[in-house]
C-alpha cells in the first residue's frame, strides 16, 4: 500500500534528519530513488532544482513532490482509477499531504518536549552557561553558511583562491562564472554588496529586496538576454 | 486577528518569501519574530536557532514549532508549523500537476540569476546583528571563528559544532554550580 510506505519512509527521513537542508538530500535520495524507486535520478535532480527556485524548506518541497509523483506512478493506484482518470490527481494530492506531514510529525513531538524543558529550566545556571557558549558558536555557524555560498572551496584548495580556474574563489553557482559571463559576475557582486549595505544600513524590507533583485535579473538576463 | 491567526499568517509569510531553504529562512524569521512582533528577544532567537539545528527535522519547522508553542501551547506550535509548510506544499503541488518543465523556463532562470546573490547578502546581514548580541569578547571570540572555519573549509557538520559547544557550556555550568568562581 503506497500511502503506508510513504508514511513510514518519510517518518524515518524526518526523524533521522539533523541540520536540514542539503544534508537531508542524500538521505532522501537513498530512500526515494535507490530503495523505493519512486523517482529516477533525473527526476530527483529536478526536485533539487525546483526546491532552490521555490519558497519553503527543501525537505518539505522534496516530500511534497515525491508524495504526489509516487502515488500517480503507482500501478495499483492507476488500476484503481481506470474508470475515473481524474481521480488519480486527487489521490496524488493526498499522497503529497501524507508524505509532507510524515516528515514533520516526529520532529515536532521532539521539539515540543525540548521546548518544554528549555522554558522550565531557563533560569538555571547550567542553561545560562550552555547558551552562553552556544550563541557565539551559532554566529560562526551562520557565517559559515554565508561563506559556503560566497566561495565554495575547502582547505586543500586554499592556494587556488585567486586563480581564474577557480573563478577567483567566488562560488559560480550563486555569482556566475567570470569566464562565461562578465555581466553576470559583476552584476551579482553589485547586487550582493548593495543588498548587504541596504539591509544593514538602511533597513530595507527583505521582501522588496528579493523582488527587486528578481526584477533586475528578469530585465538584464531575460529582456536583454545577457 | 487572534494569536493563532497571526501565528499562521506570519509563518506562512516567512516560508513563502524564503528561497533556497535552510539558513535562508533566518533573516526573514528574525525580521518578523524578533523585530516586528517581538515574540522573542535576539538572544532567545539565537538559542532556538541552535536547538533547532541540533534536534531532528527541518530546522525552520522546528523553530516555528517552538515559537508557536511558547506563545500558545501545543495548538500554537501546530498552527505555526502548518503555516510554515502550507506555502511550499501548495506551490510544489501546482508545479507537480501543471508545470513539469518549470526548471527549464527561460524567465525563471533569468529572475533567479538576480535573486541568488541577493539571498547570500540577506543571510549575511543577521550575522552582524547576532554577533553584537552574542556577548562575544576576547575570551570566546575563538568560538565563532573556529566554528565558521571548521564548517566552511573542513566540511564539519554543524551538528557536531552545536553538540560540542553545548557540552562545553554544560561542563562549565556544572563547574560554576559547584561553587567555582562566579
Amino acid at each position: 500500500m503506497i500511502f503506508l510506505r510513504l508514511f513510514l519512509t518519510f517518518s524515518k527521513i524526518g526523524l533521522f534528519n539533523f541540520g536540514g537542508g542539503y544534508a537531508m538530500l542524500s538521505f532522501i535520495q537513498n530512500e526515494v530513488v535507490v530503495k523505493n524507486n519512486w523517482l529516477n535520478n533525473a527526476e530527483f535532480t529536478d526536485i533539487v532544482a525546483i526546491s532552490q527556485m521555490t519558497p519553503g524548506p527543501i525537505g518539505i518541497n522534496a516530500a511534497t513532490y515525491t508524495g504526489y509523483t509516487a502515488v500517480v506512478n503507482d500501478a495499483a493506484m492507476q488500476s484503481l482509477c481506470i474508470a475515473h482518470p481524474s481521480l488519480i490527481c486527487l489521490l496524488g494530492i493526498l499522497g503529497a499531504i501524507v508524505a509532507t506531514l510524515s516528515v514533520v510529525w516526529l520532529p515536532f513531538i521532539v521539539m515540543i518536549l525540548v521546548s518544554k524543558a528549555i522554558l522550565k529550566h531557563k533560569d538555571s545556571i547550567v542553561t545560562h552557561s550552555i547558551f552562553g557558549t552556544l550563541r557565539p558558536a551559532i554566529v560562526g555557524l551562520l557565517a559559515s553558511a554565508v561563506l559556503v555560498l560566497l566561495c565554495n572551496i575547502n582547505y586543500c584548495q586554499l592556494h587556488h583562491f585567486f586563480s581564474a580556474a577557480y573563478n577567483y574563489g567566488i562560488n559560480s553557482a550563486t555569482f556566475g562564472s567570470l569566464a562565461q559571463s562578465k555581466v553576470q559576475f559583476f552584476l551579482s557582486i553589485g547586487i550582493f554588496v548593495s543588498i548587504l549595505v541596504g539591509t544593514i544600513r538602511c533597513r530595507w524590507n527583505l521582501i522588496y529586496a528579493i523582488l527587486g533583485s528578481g526584477i533586475v535579473g528578469g530585465i538584464v538576463y531575460g529582456v536583454f538576454g545577457f | 486577528m487572534g494569536i493563532n491567526a497571526t501565528l499562521f499568517v506570519t509563518f506562512m509569510k516567512i516560508s513563502g518569501f524564503t528561497l533556497g531553504g535552510g539558513m535562508a529562512m533566518v533573516p526573514m524569521m528574525q525580521a518578523e519574530v524578533v523585530d516586528h512582533h517581538k515574540w522573542l528577544s535576539q538572544e532567545e532567537f539565537m538559542d532556538i536557532l541552535a536547538v533547532s539545528q541540533a534536534t531532528p527535522g527541518i530546522f525552520a519547522v522546528d523553530m516555528a514549532s517552538h515559537i508557536g508553542y511558547k506563545l500558545n501551547g501545543i495548538r500554537g506550535g501546530i498552527i505555526a508549523a502548518l503555516g510554515n509548510i502550507v506555502p511550499s506544499l501548495v506551490i510544489i503541488l501546482l508545479i507537480a500537476i501543471f508545470f513539469t518543465t518549470f526548471n527549464d523556463n527561460y524567465w525563471i532562470e533569468a529572475i533567479f540569476k538576480g535573486i541568488r546573490p541577493a539571498v547570500v547578502a540577506l543571510i549575511a546581514a543577521p550575522v552582524f546583528s547576532m554577533a553584537r548580541r552574542a556577548n562575544i569578547n576576547r575570551h570566546n571570540v575563538i568560538l565563532p571563528i573556529a566554528s565558521a572555519l571548521l564548517i566552511w573549509l573542513f566540511g564539519v557538520s554543524p551538528l557536531w559544532i552545536i553538540v560540542g559547544a553545548a557540552l562545553g557550556g554544560y561542563c562549565y555550568g556544572l563547574y560554576l554550580k559547584k561553587g567555582g568562581k562566579k
